[in-house]
């Protein structure tokens, strides 16, 4: 998959990118890219730099040094909603859906199927009701109620319903936010399923979590992020889980680490 | 993971009941009726049920309605405005001056006194998107700073603290287009004197309610209440939104300025001022949430419909009238935990 993808250019790359904060160095010197189609995995535990890292993919922060690329082109976003206007949708962990909103209204949020024209334009609502059902199972995500507020859906089928709302909207690349960090283990891989699902329909995911076993279960590409700078690179051919988890924790960490992925296996 | 098709076997259909006592407006609804039905009991005039009791309580509700439905669509968009009450007097004399002061036709100072409105309301909304104050500071900074305009301009201009002389020129003939400005604004109607501002209340009510829940701007102001960082991340206008919500309140209190400017043929500097409350109190009873991001419109009126009651049904009932003010402060109380019993019972939501 590596091989075929190396000729055209990667759906989104960042070189030698750097972000400061006054005196605060949060990245420096990050280089990734994001090959079409595929899973690529941004590894790192708390303070590494990933919630940075997303901000300058999504658009929210412009890097203070390097350059970004979507699709070959050198790119700078002001603000997210140029990057979604380019297919590039971002999930972000808690702040994606609205939740006091019905299921249907938070799927079409920024993209309400309207009919008619001003004054007279109204929502489609039974279109979008069903629609929304129907697009929703079409990914596995079974909505008993689509009226019913998203917050009391679970956690795994908020996320699912904010990956599928990407997907169905023409994104081109998706960046998830730590999609399973809240979840059990039965809602992680169904969410871990949809992520693959939505690479194997011709989306380009870049799925940031802190937990190696997710990962390597789905990704194609990893990259190690530790205190603000890539520590290394990986493809699904040349590295092993245990290797990735040795070197996601090293150290002492690394016994409690092996007991817990003995218990898990 | 079950297959698409396949029915989720931990969930029961949502019963009609269960879908009727979601709605937002429902407390409120179950309330006005018993308050109805306590005023028709403790009626000692016999009119409170009559048409012409009706024609009474709708009156003083049509006003608070208005701009209570305005009012609840800014809670729900999540936001406040205190100066929602003073702008009554602020367009009322706006026009008046206009009219009498500066004696340009009637009919051209109310298009001007909407404009002013939106002028007034794209303030209020610009500045809480763009300093990021809290919209309750800011609505109140411009509250007071009206009220002190509003008296220190028309003693400027009138030496008295009203405006006078709306219906009449200087001659004492009719003003021209007076007549057609009363009609549209403040005439009766039928035999039991229902006002035109009656009219004006429901439809609005019609057509906030479809706004709200049928259109993709109505979705908007559920989003930027409900969560404005996800709705901005999902690329829906907040700023814009949110200054659009403040306008519509403003113009809703300027089109109340005008109907009372139109029925009393006068305005005082001080009148609006301390009712911004009861529309707050009308929204709140009607099922809106004080965090934004839930409601209906219909909610705004049935507050008013029960505000109205109260203010009648209490003089109907002889009592004193200064317990209408005890009476509203019980019903917002209530309202709200009602609202919140139901909402909890009802919707299985987290909050």
């Amino acid at each position: 998959m590596t091989e075929t993808s190396s000729h055209e250019p990667a759906a989104l790359a960042l070189e030698n990118v750097g972000k400061r904060f006054g005196s605060v160095i949060a990245l420096s010197d990050v280089s990734m890219s994001v090959p079409k189609n595929q899973v690529t995995c941004v590894l790192g535990d708390n303070g590494a730099g990933k919630s940075t890292l997303i901000k300058i993919l999504s658009g929210v922060h412009t890097p203070s040094d390097g350059q970004m690329y979507v699709n070959g082109e050198p790119t700078t976003f002001t603000s997210p909603r140029e990057a979604l206007d380019m297919g590039i949708a971002t999930v972000f962990q808690d702040l994606a859906t609205v939740p006091l909103m019905a299921v249907w209204r938070n799927f079409y949020l920024g993209n309400e199927p309207t009919r008619g024209f001003w004054p007279f334009k109204g929502l489609r609502t039974k279109y979008a009701k069903e629609s929304c059902k129907a697009e929703l199972a079409e990914m596995g995500i079974d909505i008993r109620d689509t009226e019913q507020p998203v917050g009391t859906l679970s956690g795994g089928e908020r996320q699912a319903v904010s990956i599928a709302r990407a997907v169905h909207f023409g994104a081109n690349v998706l960046i998830l936010d730590e999609p399973t960090s809240a979840l059990g283990v039965k809602q992680s891989g169904v969410v871990l399923k949809h992520i693959r699902n939505a690479a194997d329909a011709g989306v380009s995911v870049v799925f940031i979590t802190h937990n190696p076993h997710h990962a390597y279960l789905v990704g194609d590409n990893f990259y190690l992020l530790n205190r603000g700078q890539m520590m290394a690179e990986y493809t699904k051919d040349n590295v092993s889980r245990e290797e990735l988890v040795k070197a996601m924790a090293g150290g002492a960490e690394l016994d409690a680490l092996a007991h817990e992925l003995g218990a898990k296996g | 993971m079950s297959t698409a098709t396949a029915v989720d076997e931990r969930v029961s259909k949502a019963s009609p009941l269960t879908r009727l006592m979601r709605r937002p407006e429902i407390g409120a609804l179950m309330g006005a009726l018993v308050v109805y039905i306590f005023f028709a009991v403790a009626d000692q005039t016999g009119t409170f049920f009559s048409l012409d009791g009706t024609a009474r309580w709708t009156d003083v509700a049509s006003t608070y309605g208005i701009i209570a439905i305005a009012v609840a669509l800014l809670m729900i968009g999540g936001e406040f405005d205190l100066s929602s009450g003073v702008m009554i007097g602020s367009s009322g004399l706006f026009a008046g001056l206009l009219i009498t002061e500066y004696n340009i036709g009637v009919w051209p100072s109310i298009f001007l006194t909407f404009l002013f409105a939106a002028a007034i309301g794209f303030t209020n909304g610009w500045l809480v998107v763009t300093t990021g104050l809290p919209s309750f500071i800011v609505t109140l900074a411009m509250f007071f700073s009206l009220r002190g305009i509003n008296l220190g301009v028309t003693k400027l201009l009138t030496d008295t603290v009203r405006v006078a002389g709306i219906a009449e020129l200087p001659d004492g003939s009719p003003r021209p287009g007076y007549e057609s400005a009363k009609a549209v604004f403040a005439s009766d109607f039928s035999a039991y004197s229902f006002r035109i501002a009656v009219v004006w209340w429901l439809v609005l009510t019609v057509l906030a309610t479809l706004v709200l829940t049928r259109t993709r701007f109505g979705n908007w102001i559920f989003a930027v209440g409900g969560d404005s960082n996800a709705a901005r991340n999902v690329g829906v206008p907040v700023r814009r939104t949110k200054i659009m919500l403040f306008m519509y309140v403003s113009m809703s209190s300027c089109l109340v300025g005008i109907i009372s400017l139109m029925r009393l043929k006068s305005m005082q500097a001080g009148q609006g001022v301390t009712q911004e409350f009861i529309f707050i109190i009308a929204a709140v009873v009607g099922g809106c949430l004080l965090t934004g991001g839930y409601g209906s419109a219909i909610g705004g009126t049935i507050g008013a419909a029960i505000i109205g009651m109260a203010f009648i049904g209490i003089a109907y009932a002889q009592w004193n009238t200064d317990w209408t003010w005890l009476f509203l402060g019980l019903i917002l109380f209530v309202a709200v935990l009602t609202n919140s019993l139901i909402r909890r019972r009802f919707q299985g939501a987290r909050k």
